[in-house]
């Protein structure tokens, strides 16, 4: 990559290939587990991926920085530091801005530190590649992880609830409305069998995804 | 007694890791392919669990909580250093895991060759860190952190054996292309996690 292309195409390779054809989740298989816990409502959803997206864009640009200074032996324990202490400072504006959705997420917030996408990215591309083009990879893998977690959120949320945000869509039957709600859709199994659905759907459209046996 | 058997079986098949959490999906996915390879990372797992948790009870308790310090000074008695937390626990997971694998590379050469590849792994394992964000959570004290190491790591090792020996039969049906894979697995693990769902009904 040359100096003189401030925004080249590997840049934009790097923002725009995680949201879909390289996704996080439907992918590279990264970050399930938040994505399966945190997905009974999309504000919560909102939150998590903000958090997944700044620590991830922060993450990468602090490794990229040191990466020629690291030696590859404590490689790993200087990400686990630059991730926590980011996370860290996310949970502690989290407490003091959002505390009732800071208490509901509970720990998942503090497991953003073990999400895989955040590790991942940083270990596999951030330790490669220049500043800008890891953070801009950062924002893209949280970008890819948020669509796929506010998707889930959305359908469980209006499925299992008859609303989105708090707001009502579908009138609920105990409320004088006509939409019966689908209580599996508030249990955990259900983001897995949604987030299925959305990797079935996104290899059916690229078929070249698809795994042969 | 009571109170530490039925934290057990709570932290065992009540509030699974796996199945009712979705912790740890990440090699609850990935390494459950042979029911071998699950069995070790599912002991690996149990055994880091159940060092880490009380270690990381003993570190809230005198080091992080607020007057945590008083043992040195009473002047430190009001700094509370729980925020610590996130770093310190990930610090110690990381130095626990790692000593561990040099303890059985030395001792039990052949543990280590079966369990070697997954131990680096475990550091990141959500597991092993949402079990000690759970016990910061929930209070626990030193013995219920033991038992409830114990009880998280079993659950989970007994989660990813289940779905390793479902995922080696799945090898002889018919799965429709886009499902192959990784679709079928996620298939699968919310079907064991519904079942898993009849032990919510028992009263502890």
């Amino acid at each position: 990559m040359s100096a003189t292309t401030f925004f080249g195409k590997s840049e934009r390779k790097a923002l725009i290939g995680p949201i879909l054809t390289n996704n996080p989740i439907g992918v590279q298989v990264l970050g399930i587990c938040s994505a399966l816990a945190v997905t009974t409502r999309v504000d919560k959803a909102l939150v998590m991926t903000a958090g997944v997206l700044l620590v991830t864009m922060l993450a990468n640009v602090a490794v990229s920085l040191v990466r020629n200074h690291t030696p590859g032996s404590i490689r790993i324990i200087v990400q686990l530091a630059i991730i926590a202490s980011l996370v860290i400072v996310f949970d502690q504006v989290l407490k003091a801005t959002l505390y009732e959705l800071s208490l509901e997420l509970s720990v998942f917030v503090g497991l953003i530190i073990t999400n895989c996408i955040v590790m991942g990215r940083a270990e596999g591309y951030a330790m490669q590649n220049p500043p800008l083009a890891s953070a801009l990879d950062g924002i893209g893998n949280g970008l890819g992880y948020g669509i796929v977690l506010i998707a889930t959120a959305f359908l469980r949320e209006l499925l299992g609830a008859g609303k989105v945000l708090g707001f009502t869509i579908l009138p609920l039957v105990k409320d004088g409305g006509w939409y019966v709600p689908n209580g599996l859709m508030l249990l955990a199994p259900s983001g897995l069998f949604i987030i299925a659905g959305l990797i079935w759907l996104l290899r059916t459209l690229k078929p070249e995804l698809q795994e042969k046996d | 007694m009571e109170h530490y058997l039925s934290l057990f079986v709570r932290a065992l098949f009540l509030e699974n890791m796996a199945l009712a959490f979705f912790l740890g999906m990440c090699s609850f996915l990935a390494c459950s392919k042979k029911v071998e390879t699950a069995f070790g990372l599912g002991v690996a797992v149990a055994f880091v669990q159940v060092l880490t948790v009380p270690l990381n009870n003993l570190i809230l308790a005198y080091l992080l909580k607020e007057g945590a310090l008083g043992w040195i000074t009473p002047a430190l008695a009001k700094v509370d250093l729980t925020f610590l937390a996130f770093i310190l626990f990930i610090g110690t997971i990381a130095a626990a895991t790692q000593v561990v694998e040099m303890a059985i590379e030395k001792f039990a050469p052949g543990l280590y060759s079966t369990l070697g590849v997954f131990l680096p792994l475990i550091a990141v394992n959500c597991v092993i860190l949402g079990g000690s964000l759970f016990m910061q959570e929930r209070d626990y004290g030193f013995g219920e952190s033991v038992v409830f190491g114990l009880g998280s790591g079993l659950g989970f090792a007994l989660a990813i054996v289940a779905m390793a020996a479902v995922r080696e039969k799945l090898a002889y049906s018919h799965v429709p292309a886009g499902l192959k894979g990784l679709g079928i697995t996620f298939v699968t693990a919310g079907l064991i996690s519904v079942a898993f769902m009849v032990f919510s009904g028992i009263q502890l």
